[in-house]
C-alpha cells in the first residue's frame, strides 16, 4: 500500500467514523430522553417526526442559530480553546476502536478500524486523560464561581476514579498479554459468551468498577456533581451558549459511547457473537463483514441503555461519598482484583 | 517522513518550554508545559518507544500536569511579581544557564559508548521493555518504586503535621499512579 492510498484510506475512514459518531450521539440523547421519559411515566419527545425521531436534527439547529454570547469577564483564548479540547479529544479516542472483523477490502488491512496501533488501550486512557483540561479550563475561564466550583469538582472526581478505571483493565489485560484492542478481542471469540472476559474471564469485579468508574469520568449520574444543576446551576458549563455548550453537551455523549465500546471490547467480546463457534461464520463476504458490526453496535446500544437506566433511577450521591466510595472502595478493590487474578494466572 | 515530525515537534518542544518561562500567569505557564511534554511524547513515539510516549501522555500531561492546574485553580494564583532580585536573577541566570548546557553537551558529545538511537528504528512493544523491566532492571525499577512510596508517606506526614491541610496531601498521592 502506497502512502497516498494510506492517506486517502485513512482520511475515508475518519470521516465515516465522525459522521457516524456524531449521529450516534445525537441519537444517544435522543434514547435518553426517550427512556428517561418512559422511566418518569411521560412519552418524551414525540412532536418531530414519527416517535420524535427527527427531534436531534431540530435540536441541532437549534443551537446553531441560538445567539452566542461570551461574557465580559472571561479569559477569551482558553474561554473558546476549552470546548474544542473537550469535543476533539473526546472525538479522537474512538480512533483506535475496532469495530468490526480485519477485512481486507482494496489493499486496506483494517476496514472497521481507523488505526490498529499496538497500545490502543493506553491510547484511549491517555486521551481521555487529556479531555480533563477541556473540562478544567472551561470552569476556570469563565470567571464565574459556579463554574469554577464545577470545574474543580469534576477535575478532582476524575483524577480519582481515573486510577480505578485504569487498575480495573489491568486484569484483563493481564489475561491477553496485550494492549492491542484487536488482539483482545480475538482472544475472546472461541467459545462465545464463555470466553468472554466477564464470564469466563472471571473479571467481573473489574467490569463493575470499570463500570462505576466509567460513570464518574464521563460525569454521568449519579456521580454528576460537576453540573448538579440544584447547586451549581450548570456546572462547569454555566457561562457557555449556543454551538459552544452543545460541543460540551456532544462530548459527553461521545464520551459515553466511548466507554461503552471500550467495555464491550474488553469484557464483553467486542465484535464477535455471543454463540462463538457454535454457528459457523457466514459464507458471504458481505455478511461476514456486516455481522460483527451488528452485535457490536447491539453490545454498544445495551451498555447505553444501562447508563440512561441507571441515571433515571439513581439519586446523586454527595460529594464527601463519591470521594470516599473511589478511594476507600473501588481502589482497594481493583488491586485485589490485580492481585487474585494474577495468582489465577500462576497457579491455574 | 519522520524527520518532518521530528522538526515539527521538537519546535513544538522549545516553543513550548520557553512560552513557560516567559509567560506571567501560572495558568498560562502550567498549558505550555503540558505542551512541552505531549510533544515529548511524539518525540518518544518517533523514536519507536511507544508505552514511553504513552505512559508520558497519562502520567505527565494528564495525571500530574492536571494536578499542577488544579491547585493553581484552587488557590486562584495571581500573577507573577517582578522585583529587584528578580532581574538580578535574569542577568545571572541566563549565561549560567548558557555555561551549563554546554557542559553538559561536551561532555555527552566525548563519552564513548552511550548507545545509539535514530528516527524510523522500528518499534520496541511493551512486552519486550516489560521483559527487560522486569529481568535485568528489576533492582532499579524496584528501588524507584520503594523511594516514591517514601516520597509519598512523607508528604502526608508534612502535611498531617500542621493543619492537615488537604490540599497538599491529595496531589502528593497521584503520584502512585507511575
Amino acid at each position: 500500500m502506497t502512502i497516498l492510498q494510506f492517506f486517502l484510506w485513512s482520511l475515508l475512514k475518519v470521516a465515516v467514523v465522525t459522521v457516524v459518531m456524531l449521529l450516534g450521539v445525537a441519537y444517544t440523547v435522543l434514547l435518553e430522553r426517550k427512556l428517561v421519559g418512559r422511566i418518569q411515566n411521560r412519552w418524551g419527545p414525540s412532536r418531530v417526526g414519527p416517535f420524535g425521531l427527527l427531534q436531534p436534527l431540530v435540536d441541532g439547529a437549534k443551537s446553531f442559530l441560538k445567539e452566542d454570547i461570551i461574557p465580559t469577564g472571561v479569559y477569551r483564548p482558553l474561554y473558546l480553546l476549552a470546548p474544542i479540547l473537550s469535543l476533539g479529544c473526546a472525538l479522537i479516542s474512538i480512533g483506535v476502536v475496532p469495530f468490526g472483523e480485519p477485512v481486507t477490502v482494496a489493499g486496506s488491512p483494517h476496514l472497521f478500524q481507523v488505526s490498529d496501533v499496538n497500545i490502543g488501550l493506553l491510547v484511549i486512557l491517555g486521551i481521555t486523560s487529556i479531555g480533563v483540561y477541556g473540562i478544567a479550563l472551561a470552569g476556570w475561564s469563565s470567571n464565574s464561581k459556579y463554574s469554577l466550583l464545577g470545574s474543580l469538582r469534576s477535575s478532582a472526581q476524575m483524577i480519582s476514579y481515573e486510577l480505578a478505571l485504569g487498575l480495573s483493565l489491568v486484569g484483563v489485560v493481564m489475561r491477553a498479554g496485550t494492549l492491542n484492542l484487536r488482539l483482545i478481542v480475538e482472544q475472546q471469540s472461541k467459545f462465545g459468551i464463555a470466553s468472554w472476559n466477564i464470564f469466563g474471564g472471571m473479571q467481573f469485579v473489574a467490569f463493575f468498577i470499570y463500570l462505576t468508574a466509567a460513570y464518574a469520568e464521563t460525569n454521568r449520574s449519579p456521580f454528576d456533581l460537576p453540573e448538579a444543576e440544584s447547586e451549581l446551576t450548570g456546572g462547569y458549563h454555566t457561562e457557555y451558549s449556543s454551538m459552544k455548550f452543545a460541543m460540551f453537551f456532544m462530548a459527553e455523549y461521545a464520551n459515553m459511547i466511548t466507554v461503552g465500546c471500550v467495555a464491550t471490547l474488553l469484557f464483553l467480546g467486542g465484535w464477535t457473537s455471543p454463540f462463538g463457534d457454535l454457528i459457523p461464520p457466514p459464507q458471504n463476504f458481505l455478511a461476514h463483514a456486516l455481522f460483527p458490526i451488528c452485535w457490536f453496535v447491539l453490545k454498544v446500544f445495551c451498555f447505553l441503555f444501562l447508563y440512561v437506566w441507571v441515571r433515571g433511577t439513581l439519586p446523586r450521591f454527595r460529594y464527601d461519598q463519591l470521594m470516599n466510595f473511589g478511594w476507600r472502595w473501588l481502589m482497594p478493590l481493583a488491586m485485589l482484583n490485580i492481585v487474585a487474578t494474577s495468582l489465577w494466572l500462576a497457579y491455574r | 517522513m519522520h524527520l518532518i515530525l521530528f522538526f515539527i515537534f521538537a519546535g513544538l518542544c522549545l516553543a513550548g518550554a520557553i512560552n513557560m518561562l516567559l509567560q506571567s500567569h501560572p495558568i498560562a505557564s502550567a498549558l505550555s508545559l503540558i505542551v512541552v511534554m505531549t510533544s515529548l511524547a511524539v518525540l518518544y513515539l518517533l523514536l519507536g518507544a511507544e508505552f514511553l510516549a504513552a505512559a508520558q501522555i497519562i502520567v505527565y500531561a494528564g495525571a500530574i500536569m492536571v494536578l499542577f492546574t488544579f491547585v493553581v485553580m484552587l488557590l486562584n494564583a495571581g500573577r507573577e511579581e517582578r522585583t529587584q532580585g528578580s532581574r538580578v536573577a535574569s542577568l545571572v541566570g541566563f549565561p549560567a544557564v548558557a555555561v551549563i548546557l554546554a557542559l553538559i553537551a561536551t561532555v555527552i558529545l566525548h563519552v564513548q559508548g552511550l548507545g545509539t538511537a535514530s528516527l524510523s528504528q522500528g518499534i520496541t512493544s511493551t512486552e519486550e521493555l516489560s521483559v527487560v523491566l522486569f529481568t535485568k532492571l528489576l533492582l532499579p525499577f524496584e528501588v524507584t518504586s520503594v523511594l516514591i512510596l517514601i516520597a509519598i508517606l512523607g508528604a502526608v506526614a508534612l502535611a498531617r503535621r500542621g493543619h492537615g491541610d488537604q490540599v497538599v496531601s491529595v496531589p502528593q498521592k497521584k503520584t502512585e499512579g507511575r
